[in-house]
Order: C-alpha cells, then sequence, then structure tokens
C-alpha cells in the first residue's frame, strides 16, 4: 500500500525524545582529549607574537599549536585567498582562530586558551561593504588589489528601456547578514589511530568531508571514515569546511589520542559561517497598469574576510531568480563578491534565494504602491501563466519546471478575509486610539532539487547525484543506505514511506540508514532541498528495480512466468491466479540460497544500488501572507496571522512538509524581524551571544495557517519538488510588505531588516 | 585542583562523586554521570537545551553548579519513563504532534513541558508559549511543540487512543520499546 501522502510518525523520535540521540559531544571514546581555540580579538591586526609558554605549563596541557606548527597544513578554500587553519601573521575578523589548545579536559583547556597572550598591531579594517569599497580602503588580501574578489558586469544594462519606460522606481535593499543557530554547534572528534582516521562531525555531506580530509591529509579514502551521528540542525551552515575538522585530524594524528572540539555559542556565532550579507541595487520598469517591463538588479555580495566556494555562488543564485513568478520582458542583472573584516559567509537555509524573492516581491509592492494598483492584482497581472512551463527565464541556471502562481494566490485568499481586513484596515487608520493593520503578500519561488548534473560540482562536490542501496534482508525486512544526510528532515521516516509503496515491505520493517562513509556506499549530502527530490526518487528507482528481481524469484517458487507475477498482500502472487502467492518473507529468505533461486540468478541478488540522477532543478513555489497589528505607541510588531499556502509538487508527508514550513516560516520571520549580525564602526561585532542575537522564542511566533496546492515536477517520477527551504525564502517579504503596509499612509515606502520596534517606532514620532 | 564530595539522587538513583567546585551541573551529568540526553547549546542561559528537574523546579543546569545541586532530587530525559515503561505524556505527545525535528532542544524542551504541565495540567495555547520562553528550538517554528504539549494535557495518562477507523491515514505507535 502506497504510503505516499500519509501523516506517518517519525521513526526518529524514540531515542530523540528519550535522550538515547547521539550528537557528536555525547561520545567519549577511551583516551579522549578536547580541544579549544584562541581566537582574535581583533577585526584587522598584525599578529606580532604569541606567549604559549605559560599555557604549556599547565599541567594535562598537552599541545599549544599557532600558525608557526601548522606545517603541511595548507589554507582552506580559494587558491591565493584562503583561509588558514590558525590566523599566519594577520587576523581578518574578530573570532578567527589563532592558537588552538589541546588537554585533558574542557576546564583545563579553557584554563590555558586563557593563558595564551597575543600581541596584536592594529590595522584599519573594513567591517562594512561600504568600508570596503571606500577609496582608500584597507585591503585585506593583498593579491586582490582592492577587496573586489570577482564582479560580473551587466551583459546590457537596459538604459534604452528604462528611459523609454512609462513608470519607473529603484530600490537599495540591504539583505541583513545572519546567523544560521542551529541549536547543536559545531562539534568533531577526530581519532587518527594506526589503522585509518575516524571523524565524527555535525555536518550535512559526510562522503563530502571525507573525501576532502583525506585529499587534504593525502590518506587513502579506505582508510579515511567520516560518520555524522545526529546532527543537531544545520541550515546549510554545516555544508562548509572549518578549520576546526582539519586541525582535529592533525592533532590526533600527533598525539596518537582521540581530540574532540565542542564550538561554544559565543565561538558559533563568530566562527560558523554567516548566511545572507547581501545589498541590491533594483530599478523596474513598469506601465500604469503596473505590468513590468524591465528589472535590473545589482548584487553586492559580502563574502567575510576569506572568500568560500558556497559564498561566491550565493549572489549566482539570487541574480537567477531575481525575476521571481513574473514575466518581465527584460530582466539584467550583475554582481560582486567583496571581501570585508567579518566572518566569513555561505549557505543559510535558502542561500541566495531569500534574497531573491525579497528584491522582486518587495519591488512588486513598490509598483503596486506608485500604480495604485492593488498587491495581489499587480502580482495577478505579472505572474507567468500556468501553461507556459517549462519557463525559460534571463539564466541558463533557471529553467522552471512547473508552476501555478495564480492558482496558489486563489487558494490563499480562502484562507482569510482579504477586503474584509483590507475595510477594517481603513477604518483603524482614522481611529488612533487602534492598532494600524498591515497586510502583506509574496508570490514567491525558488530554485530546488541540486541534482542536476554540473549543480553541485561548482561547489566543490564530487557529482549531484544522491545514492541510495536497499538491501533485503533474509527475514523480508529491508535496509536502505543512503547518501542524503539528514539533521531534522525527517529523512528515514519519508525514504521508508516511498519504499514501502514500492517494495510491498510494510513501513515498520524498512529501516533507513545514513551518515557513515564506512556503510553508505557513496553519497553527496542534504542541502538544496534535494533529499527527497533526488534520494527519494532514487529510493522508488531502487525500489523497482528489487521488485523486479524479486518477481523473478517469486516466479521461480510459484512455477509461473515473471511477467504474471504481482505484489500482494505481504508478498508475491501469480495475476488471475490469487491463490498462488509466496510471502516475501519466503523470496527474501530463499533468495539467499543458491539451490532455491533461479539458476541464472546470483545469490543475495536483492541488493541494489542506485546513483540517482535528475534533469533539472525544480521550483518549489507558494503564495504567502503575513498580517500585522502595529501598537502606534511602542512600534511594537504583533504577527496576527500567517497565511502559507505551499506547492511543492507531490507531498510525502504532509505532517513533515508542514514542519519544513513551520521551521523555514520561523526563520524567515526572524531573519524580518529579529535577526541581523552587526558590526560597529571599528569592526567589532554586536551580536556574539543568544544575549544579543534575538532567535525567536514560542512567546515570539505564532499559529501558522497552511494551505497547499499541487504542480508536481516532471523531473522526477514522484513529482516532488522539495520542501526544506521554501518557508525561509516566502516569509520575509511577506513581513516586511506587511509592516511597510501598515505605515504606508506615512510615506513609507521601504524599511530594512530586521523591522525592530524602535525602527517603526521612529517613523511613527516622525510622522508626528 | 581540589574536590568536594556532591551526593544527589538522579533519575531515582542516589550518586556520589567528588567534584570540582566549579563543575556546572550540566557537566557533571553529562561528563561525569554519562547523562548524555541532557544538552548543552549556549553559554548565556538562554537556549534551554540543558534544562532537567531539580527537586521539582525546570532549571538550566548550565547555570547551577553541581556543589548546588547537592542532597537534591534530580530528573533528566533520561529518568522520565522507567526501562520498559511507556513514554511519559508529554514524550508521547511530541512524537504524536512532531513536536520535534532534529532533536537537539528537545529534552530540555520535554523536560521545561513536563515542569510546566505538573503546575499548570490544562495550560493555554497563551500560557504554553510563555513558559517556554527560554527554550529556543530552531526547527519547528513552535506550533507543533504547542500541539505537543497540548496533547500531552489531555492525555496525561499518555495512551494513544485507538484509531477510529480503518480509513485514517496510517499512523505509528511506537512504544518505548520499538
Amino acid at each position: 500500500m502506497s504510503l505516499i501522502g500519509a501523516r506517518v510518525l517519525r521513526k526518529e523520535d524514540p531515542n530523540l525524545i528519550t535522550g538515547r540521540g547521539q550528537f557528536v559531544d555525547d561520545l567519549a571514546p577511551a583516551g579522549m582529549v578536547v580541544m579549544v581555540f584562541v581566537t582574535s580579538t581583533e577585526p584587522h591586526s598584525r599578529i606580532v607574537g604569541i606567549d604559549t609558554s605559560e599555557a604549556l605549563a599547565l599541567p594535562g596541557v598537552l599541545a599549544v599549536w599557532t600558525a608557526a606548527d601548522l606545517d603541511g597544513l595548507p589554507p582552506l578554500g580559494l587558491p591565493g585567498l584562503g583561509r588558514p587553519l590558525l590566523a599566519t601573521d594577520v587576523v581578518r575578523f574578530v573570532g578567527e582562530p589563532v592558537a588552538v589548545v589541546v588537554a585533558e579536559d574542557k576546564y583545563l583547556a579553557a584554563d590555558a586558551a586563557g593563558l595564551v597572550l597575543v600581541d596584536y598591531e592594529s590595522l584599519p579594517a573594513a567591517a562594512s561593504l561600504t568600508a570596503a569599497l571606500a577609496d582608500g580602503a584597507p585591503a585585506l588580501h593583498e593579491v586582490l588589489g582592492g577587496n573586489t574578489v570577482f564582479e560580473q558586469p551587466f551583459d546590457d544594462d537596459l538604459a534604452v528601456e528604462f528611459a523609454a519606460a512609462p513608470h519607473t522606481a529603484s530600490l537599495h535593499i540591504v539583505n541583513n547578514r545572519c546567523a544560521a543557530v542551529p541549536i547543536e554547534p559545531n562539534a568533531c572528534l577526530a581519532d587518527w589511530g594506526p589503522s585509518g582516521l575516524t571523524l565524527w562531525a555535525t555536518f550535512q555531506a559526510p562522503h563530502h568531508l571525507r573525501n576532502t580530509v583525506a585529499t587534504y591529509f593525502g590518506i587513502p579514502q579506505d582508510t579515511t571514515r567520516v560518520v555524522t551521528p545526529d546532527v543537531g540542525g544545520g541550515f546549510g551552515a554545516k555544508i562548509n569546511f572549518v578549520p576546526e575538522y582539519f586541525l582535529a585530524c592533525a592533532l590526533s594524528r600527533l598525539l596518537a589520542r582521540p581530540v574532540k572540539y565542542t564550538q561554544t555559542r559565543s565561538e558559533c556565532q563568530l566562527l560558523m559561517y554567516h548566511g545572507r550579507a547581501q545589498e541590491q541595487d533594483v530599478d523596474v520598469a513598469f506601465d500604469g497598469d503596473g505590468k513590468l517591463l524591465a528589472l535590473r538588479v545589482r548584487v553586492t555580495q559580502d563574502q567575510g574576510a576569506y572568500p568560500d566556494p558556497t559564498g561566491m555562488g550565493l549572489p549566482v543564485l539570487t541574480t537567477a531568480m531575481s525575476a521571481g513568478c513574473y514575466k518581465i520582458p527584460k530582466v539584467a542583472v550583475s554582481w560582486r563578491n567583496v571581501v570585508t573584516n567579518t566572518t566569513p559567509v555561505a549557505a543559510y537555509r535558502g542561500a541566495g534565494r531569500p534574497e531573491a524573492s525579497y528584491l522582486i516581491e518587495r519591488i512588486i509592492d513598490i509598483v503596486a504602491d506608485q500604480t495604485g494598483v492593488d498587491a495581489v492584482e499587480v502580482r495577478r497581472r505579472n505572474y507567468i501563466p500556468a501553461d507556459e512551463f517549462p519557463y525559460a527565464t534571463h539564466s541558463p541556471l533557471a529553467v522552471y519546471d512547473s508552476g501555478n502562481f495564480a492558482g496558489a494566490m486563489d487558494e490563499l485568499l480562502t484562507l482569510f478575509d482579504y477586503d474584509g481586513l483590507k475595510a477594517e484596515q481603513a477604518r483603524r487608520r482614522d481611529d488612533a486610539s487602534k492598532k494600524l493593520i498591515g497586510i502583506g503578500f509574496s508570490s514567491w519561488l525558488e530554485i530546488a532539487a541540486f541534482g542536476p548534473p554540473g549543480s553541485l560540482e561548482a561547489f566543490g562536490h564530487l557529482a549531484s547525484w544522491e545514492s541510495v542501496q536497499i538491501r533485503v534482508q533474509p527475514d523480508g525486512s529491508a535496509i536502505i543506505y543512503t547518501g542524503a544526510s539528514p539533521h531534522g528532515q525527517g529523512t528515514v521516516t519519508t525514504f521508508a514511506q516511498i519504499a514501502a509503496g514500492e517494495l510491498g515491505i510494510p513501513f515498520e520493517k524498512i529501516s533507513v540508514r545514513h551518515g557513515d562513509t564506512a556503510t553508505i556506499p557513496q553519497g553527496i549530502g542534504t542541502m538544496g532541498s534535494r533529499a527527497t527530490a533526488v534520494g527519494g526518487e532514487g529510493v522508488r528507482t531502487a525500489s523497482v528495480r528489487v521488485v523486479e528481481r524479486a518477481k523473478a524469484i517469486a516466479a521461480h517458487l510459484l512455477e509461473a512466468n515473471p511477467s504474471d507475477i504481482v505484489l500482494e498482500g505481504d508478498g508475491f502472487a501469480v495475476n488471475g491466479t490469487p491463490s498462488r502467492t509466496v510471502p516475501w518473507s519466503e523470496v527474501a529468505w530463499k533468495s539467499f540460497r543458491p539451490l532455491e533461486i533461479p539458476p541464472e540468478t546470483e545469490p543475495g541478488s536483492l541488493d541494489i544500488t542506485v546513483f540517482q540522477q535528475v534533469p533539472n532543478f525544480s521550483f518549489p513555489s507558494g503564495a504567502y501572507c503575513c498580517t500585522v497589528e502595529i501598537d502606534r505607541g511602542t512600534g511594537e510588531i504583533e504577527i496576527t496571522g500567517m497565511y502559507l499556502v505551499d506547492d511543492c509538487g507531490t507531498v510525502i508527508n504532509p505532517l513533515l512538509a508542514e514542519g519544513q514550513v513551520h521551521g523555514g516560516v520561523a526563520q524567515g520571520i526572524a531573519q524580518a524581524l529579529y535577526e541581523g549580525i552587526t558590526y560597529d564602526s571599528n569592526g567589532l561585532p554586536q551580536n556574539s551571544t543568544l544575549m544579543d542575537y534575538l532567535i525567536p522564542a514560542a512567546s515570539d511566533l505564532p499559529d501558522y495557517t497552511c494551505g497547499r496546492t499541487n504542480t508536481p515536477t516532471p523531473n522526477n517520477t514522484l513529482g516532488a519538488k522539495g520542501i526544506g527551504e521554501s518557508g525561509s525564502v516566502g516569509a520575509p517579504p511577506a513581513v516586511v510588505n506587511a509592516v511597510v503596509d501598515a505605515l504606508s499612509h506615512l510615506g513609507v515606502k521601504h524599511l530594512d531588516m530586521p523591522i525592530t520596534p524602535i525602527a517603526v517606532w521612529n517613523v511613527l514620532k516622525g510622522a508626528q | 585542583m581540589s574536590t568536594v564530595s556532591v551526593s544527589a539522587t538522579v533519575n531515582g538513583v542516589q550518586r556520589t562523586n567528588e567534584v570540582e567546585p566549579r563543575v556546572l551541573l550540566v557537566h557533571y551529568l553529562r561528563d561525569m554521570l554519562r547523562l548524555t540526553g541532557t544538552h548543552v547549546g549556549c553559554d548565556t542561559s538562554n537556549c534551554g537545551a540543558c534544562t532537567v528537574i531539580l527537586d521539582g523546579a525546570a532549571v538550566k543546569s548550565c547555570t547551577v553548579l553541581a556543589v548546588q545541586a547537592r542532597n537534591s532530587e534530580i530528573t533528566t530525559i533520561e529518568g522520565l519513563a522507567a526501562p520498559g515503561e511507556p513514554f511519559s505524556a508529554v514524550q508521547q505527545g511530541f512524537h504524536q504532534e512532531h513536536g520535534l525535528q532534529c532533536g537537539y532542544c528537545t529534552p530540555g524542551m520535554i523536560m521545561a513541558c513536563t515542569a510546566l504541565l505538573a503546575e499548570n495540567p490544562d495550560p493555554t495555547e497563551h500560557e504554553i508559549r510563555h513558559a517556554l520562553e527560554g527554550n529556543l528550538c530552531r526547527c519547528t517554528g513552535y506550533q507543533m511543540i504547542v500541539n505537543s504539549v497540548r496533547w500531552a494535557a489531555e492525555h496525561p495518562d499518555g495512551v494513544v487512543p485507538a484509531r477510529p477507523d480503518a480509513t485514517t491515514p496510517v499512523r505509528s505507535t511506537l512504544g518505548a520499546g520499538s
């Protein structure tokens, strides 16, 4: 029986709700020692000297390393702009590791780290895009001759189209720098023994890490094992290579002891890659009816101190997706990547696409405001029609697979009374005793299912397929091994659901294993909303092949023709002769016994490995609406409704899909209203703990009202597009549009995120 | 560094250990007793991943020294359901209502919810959201956590009702032993 679409409860839960999960920091092999960093307190300084003598003298301290000890351990990242494992001569951001200490326990290690004395000579810092791009700005990397790493100019800046346009508008947008804040910070445990290296890490792509670590140290992959046990959230921030993985391995090799590193939250805020950190200059041309004529987007991407391949790709994705759901006759894009004295920037849930949906959905509201056409109607007038797919955009990356944007908007408007709320909004504006109401929409679209050949290779991965191996066990149960590497998504459950329907083996008798390069054939990992659309498709492909082979064995046992065998009940039957059946358990058992299978069949044949490819990206989409109330006295913003229509094609498990939407939307609301990493004018970070970086609690977030439309992707047989990042793509523009809408009668056109009560209060005060 | 003797009843078992005075309760539980279900998610007492129940009250065990817990009674996530016993109502609620994704904040969240229901067996959504202000989850967006607490309030014995009819979509009813 197919379980696709069923609200099945998770197989993952029992361990996790009883404290029996196993996260990296829970591991403590015999002989384990602890590694901690000494990190830079300076945004940009020359290291004059490091005195490690007091730290080394402390009993229980085993090693203190500085850059001088990194012989044979080269920097990570881009050639010439690499990120050293420990700052070499110069520190380039606050939080950059300067020295590393290994001691017998974590308290001793922290004591020793506090005894390492670092002498700095301050250099001028450029901790913002403005500072880094200013004339005479301090250069972070001499080889660059400036701070721009790469610039893609406009092919055609559409000067002609804009000159001829009846109406134009321009907007400078700051897409705020965010921290991913998985509740489990980074952690790793390296054990380099005589027979090889094992690295446990909280990571989203174990094989990618294994391959990279083996190459880095020049050791064979077969004796290099990476295990990603339970992973406490990733959100894209655990797919990049960071110094700790390589240092822990090197120190384990040196000391012949397992070496564990567990990041503190304060370190995590500064060391884990940040996301977003983008500025955009957007121009739009449109007619008096709100029809878009041309769009011009220039993205300036803050890369932080050391450019990362994923970070370099962010503006590529933003500019590819800038036109959103809309048919815009002319689109021009350009981008540049700039280094600054800040934490390096790479993927964070959505990675480049939230920045795109935000800019186009803000622009649509500005067009609505300027033309006086209703915000929903402007969207309707510009949607790509449902019958024009596949739809080629201005970008070769983005050929939209399928979509029904008007359908999602129709569904959204069934979830609440838009006209009634608009009338109430008008009444409230005239009554100063009442809170203001704002209504904000986003018709968003994103690029997902990173799987087409070449898509992940560009970010340094081996390939873009996902691996799935299905092994039927002698008792008729099955184990699925996959290179997808979940960290909360529920893949163990959804993959078992997909397989159960295809294999005819009960859900309860299917296990899914992941996160260990010693047992998983090969793998890529979980990111870019790809696990279900690529790996899940692999489960189906492998299941079909397993059943084909099982039918041959069943046919032999039933003395029938394989083409007459069908899955039925708990096993196989001869089509049209329901009395001739053989249970799965017997087929499975006998599949291993040479004397009981067809002579041309090998024992153990019910074991299939698939490297699943997909021909194109998928493009999940949806329509969201946020309603807010704003306190005129305090500027406090309360979200009173969050209406969410997602179209991710086929949904495997609605409960889990809703969970993904909720979580992504929560992060989107957080970006819009609460979160932002900022640096002061001296380059010092202002949000290095959870005391001053506000990730929302239950009391800060609303209930979500979910709807759904279903436009399957043609790129896989499941029809599933991916759902992991949707909420973080769709929510920020809906929230900001709602706040701006609430204040629009005061002449407000735009407010940058995060929109805090003080920002709103200043607007209200200015209007008095 | 000198140590002091700390005795406490942890999950019903009397434990006595020599502990450095500066050791945090969470490190005592995790590193000395090897009860690793209690997690650490921050260093400023904001996240609540380390929440345990100390003499009946939910506390953040990163904010308590082990020596302060002398002679106290401590329950951690491992002590909520005895071996072979079914999940507690809150544990079952989190399973039934998809109140967890990555599971890292979950033990602390479950302990905070357990303490909440002990104090207020029938909380409103508003009361639940405010009671959980000190526990951060980055995966769920909280609505399903709120639903989980409501489920536990409505099923205080933790027993999952039988499916009303055979056409209801399949929902697993995993017990503690499965």
